[in-house]
């Protein structure tokens, strides 16, 4: 029971955490774009638009820091044993991060205080390091994560780990695919949402100027990401077709071991009677994807030991969920460039429309991701080498920390939810009067 | 012996972190303390010299709480897990602190323009100011006090309460708030733009710089004849402590005097003074009473290596940390 309630509050804090950090990583560029687009045009409205993203930016990034901070501790509060063993393997990219942390933050107290006292390039320089901080810190903590995935740089002799050399434990197998769709990501989500939030207001008045070049902006920043993310999901599902057989079954919800395995849209895994039903099958797909040959043999959960397989069901459908996003994304890029193209991309309502309801999708997309990661890898919490019930920490009642974070982090999104709602309404079009 | 060095390094990186933690962290806890108890007919402007000097600055300064957190996983990961093992919920607390701190300061800097809701995450801000460093203190009291099991095979209260929630620690943790608020209290007196302020900041500094002394002779009162010893047993005891009580009555001579940078240079030196005496009293532990440096450290290449990326981390990353203190300093904070 305990368990259960550290890995949920684990689950809870990085699942909250994620959505702060990837704006963290993604605004700054946005407001850096956008800073350079007034020194170079002298146009008011991208300066106006700086001022108030930076508002909104200010706020999340505190959230970000702190919910952060939440994190490293309970590395130790919660999983004593995983840190234990991890920490000397793994403190490398974490201590690089802390660096990047203090470039973020640093550089963003120059750029939120230092509007008067800084020249305009050293505010754009100011504001280019804190995207760089941002987009390092990602970095960074993602190849960690990666390393839990495929374990490297270390053997094991006698249940403990020697010739511990944490460069080859950061270089690990899963980190190059795992990093590069985990920025895309980020990017993607961030851009599709804010575009997706001037486009809102943009219906309301296609011809704001203010509004057009936020929206510019944002499609700019997110959309080349959206397209790249599913050949990138395609390399990372391809490192886990070769290190993570477990998991790349759970995906699929791949049950038997086959040739020309079939790639499934949808469908519903049931572990029980060991099928997935309800699915569009598209034979040989799996096979090809995964293996770049449609006769390929595929391992399925049946020659896997039931008690090493992750949870299915959920797998799965988070799987699916982050897929079918990334098609529609990708989809959405390729809608807007051709609008661009007949110079329609600001009064089309259909793709505005579009836009609105695809405001959340990446970050959905981006939660679905994680689930997929960090539940197809169980039972193990370092893959191979120690199963997550080995490494909780022995303190009972997890229940009462776990039921405190959760109240804590839901009035801290319903507070700074109805904050940014704020802002965003204040970015109504400056002659519009306020509210 | 190379083993012991760099283990020894290792642990000194991590007190500079504590100790910048302390003096610029700790600072913006105390500055908390004071928007708590402001009062009489500058309050108003106290806040305002307090939200404007934590401002820019408190999220850097917080990054070197994550770079203590980093090193001692990396460096010494079996003290990491003990500690948050058998700390686990007076250390929850102090997540609980720092991450209201942190949201209720930006949800008033930005968030509201409604007074009302300003004073409420004025409140929160402030609250939790005070009860983070008391958590903190408690927690490094546990540490030094040796009481941690070697197990966990007792009950709940055995193992997971009693280890911190002893006289010794509370004191510590009384200790360090009012500390941070001598220090905070000290440097206010130079961020702030006019005389009453000023004035007001003064009197703060020099009743929590009398507080400190009391305090500090209540810990050393409470801490038990074994640890009282083992804390005064190391040679450089004596030198720091007496290094130490010179800076604080240079502090206050100066506060009363009204030469301001001289006190803040030499409360400064008194916290960092305080906080290295602590760490050669605990050396060569990291864990009282179980686990010493050696025992809980990584492995030596590891070591190595983790201290040659922090080198070179630090060559990086100090002047821009100098420059954003001189933009926005008082004139230097
Ligand atoms: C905007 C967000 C987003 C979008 C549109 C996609 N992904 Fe994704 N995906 C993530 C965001 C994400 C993520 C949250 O960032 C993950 C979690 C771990 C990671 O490195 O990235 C992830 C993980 C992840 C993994 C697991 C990697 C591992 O466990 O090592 C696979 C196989 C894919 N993705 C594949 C895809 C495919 C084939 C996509 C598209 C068609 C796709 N993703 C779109
Ligand atoms: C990049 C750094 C990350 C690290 C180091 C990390 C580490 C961990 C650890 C140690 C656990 C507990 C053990 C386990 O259940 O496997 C865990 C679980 C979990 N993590 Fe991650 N994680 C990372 C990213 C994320 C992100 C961004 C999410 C976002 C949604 C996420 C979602 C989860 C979930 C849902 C669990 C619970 C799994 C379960 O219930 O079985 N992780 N992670
Ligand atoms: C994939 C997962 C993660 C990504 C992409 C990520 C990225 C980031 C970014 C960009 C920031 C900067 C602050 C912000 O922008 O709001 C940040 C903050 C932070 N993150 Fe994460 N992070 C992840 C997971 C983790 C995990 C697992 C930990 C801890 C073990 C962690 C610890 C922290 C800490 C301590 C901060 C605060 C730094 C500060 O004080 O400024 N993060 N993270």
């Amino acid at each position: 029971m305990d368990l259960l309630y550290a890995r949920w509050q684990m689950g809870l804090s990085l699942g909250f955490h994620i959505v702060f950090a990837v704006i963290g990583m993604a605004m700054p560029l946005m407001m850096v774009v956008a800073e350079v687009a007034w020194l170079r045009t002298g146009r008011s409205e991208y300066r106006e638009l700086v001022k108030r993203w930076s508002t909104g930016t200010a706020i999340l990034f505190a959230v970000g820091a702190v919910s952060g901070t939440v994190l490293s501790f309970e590395l130790g509060l919660l999983w004593p044993t995983f840190m234990e063993f991890a920490g000397p393997i793994i403190g490398m990219p974490f201590s690089l991060e802390g660096f990047a942390f203090f470039l973020e933050a640093i550089f963003l107290g120059l750029y939120l205080y230092g509007w008067q006292r800084l020249g305009a390039w050293a505010h754009v320089f100011a504001g280019v390091m804190v995207a760089l901080g941002g987009a390092l810190s990602g970095i960074f903590v993602v190849t960690a994560n990666s390393w839990m995935n495929t374990p490297a740089g270390f053997r094991m002799v006698n249940g403990e780990p020697v010739d511990v050399d944490p460069i080859a434990a950061m270089l690990n197998p899963a980190a190059g695919a795992q990093v590069v769709h985990m920025m895309l990501a980020a990017y993607a989500a961030v851009g599709v949402a804010v575009a997706g939030i001037h486009a809102r207001l943009l219906l309301r008045d296609s011809r704001d100027p203010f509004h057009r070049r936020a929206f510019a902006i944002a499609l700019l920043v997110g959309l080349p990401s959206a397209v790249l993310q599913p050949l990138s999901g395609d390399w990372a599902a391809r490192v886990v077709a070769r290190t993570q057989p477990a998991k790349l079954a759970a995906l699929e919800g791949q049950f038997v071991t086959e040739t020309h395995a079939p790639v499934r849209l949808g469908g519903v895994p049931d572990p029980d009677s060991r099928e997935t039903r309800y699915a569009l099958e598209i034979p040989g797909g799996l096979s090809f994807l995964a293996y770049g040959d449609p006769s390929a043999r595929v391992v399925g959960l049946n020659d896997i030991p039931r008690d090493l397989w992750p949870p299915v069901t959920a797998v799965h459908l988070a799987f699916q969920i982050m897929v079918a996003i990334g098609v529609w994304l990708a989809a959405l890029a390729g809608w807007a460039t051709i609008l661009w193209w007949r110079g329609r991309l600001f009064t089309s309502r259909a793709f505005l429309r579009a836009m609105v309801v695809s405001t959340t999708l990446g970050f959905v997309a981006i939660e679905a991701g994680w689930i997929v990661t960090e539940l197809g890898r169980q039972p193990w919490i370092i893959q191979g080498v120690l199963k997550t019930a080995d490494a909780v920490t022995p303190m009972p009642g997890l229940v009462f920390p776990f039921a405190l974070f959760t109240v804590v982090y839901i009035g801290l999104a319903v507070v700074v939810v109805a904050m940014i709602r704020r802002t965003i309404l204040d970015t109504a079009p400056p002659a519009d009067a306020r509210g | 012996m190379r083993v012991a060095d760099t283990a020894f390094l290792l642990a000194a990186v991590l007190v500079m972190s504590l100790t910048f933690y302390a003096l610029l962290g700790g600072a913006d806890y105390g500055g908390g303390l004071w928007d708590l108890l402001a009062r009489g007919p500058t309050a108003d402007r106290q806040r305002a010299t307090i939200a404007r000097a934590i401002g820019p600055v408190w999220e850097a300064n917080h990054v070197w709480l994550i770079i203590a957190v980093v090193v001692l996983f990396s460096g010494f990961p079996r003290a990491f897990s003990a500690i948050s093992t058998f700390l686990h919920v007076p250390l929850v607390l102090v997540l609980l602190g720092i991450v209201l701190r942190g949201s209720a300061f930006v949800f008033r800097a930005y968030g509201s323009e409604e007074p009302r809701q300003e004073r409420f995450w004025g409140r929160v801000f402030a609250i939790a100011s005070t009860t983070t460093p008391l958590f903190l203190g408690v927690v490094v009291g546990a540490i030094t006090d040796g009481r941690l099991p070697s197990s966990t095979d007792a009950r709940f209260i055995d193992v997971f309460v009693r280890p911190w929630l002893t006289m010794f620690s509370i004191s510590v943790g009384a200790f360090a708030l009012v500390l941070f608020g001598y220090l905070a209290a000290v440097y206010l007196t130079l961020e702030a733009r006019d005389s009453e302020t000023r004035t007001a900041f003064r009197q703060r500094a020099l009743i929590s710089g009398g507080v400190v002394g009391i305090l500090a002779g209540i810990v050393l009162l409470v801490s038990g004849p074994t640890l009282r010893e083992e804390l005064l047993a190391s040679p450089w005891a004596i030198p720091l402590h007496v290094a130490a009580g010179a800076s604080a009555i240079t502090a206050l001579a100066a506060l009363w005097w009204k030469n301001y940078r001289v006190a803040r240079l030499a409360a400064a030196s008194q916290v960092t003074l305080i906080l290295w005496g602590w760490a050669l009293a605990q050396y060569p532990y990291a864990v009282r009473p179980h686990l010493t440096l050696a025992a809980a450290a990584a492995p030596e290449p590891v070591r190595v290596l983790l201290l040659q990326v922090l080198a070179v981390g630090a060559v990086v990353l100090l002047p821009s940390l100098l420059f954003l203190f001189g933009l926005f300093g008082p004139r230097g904070r």
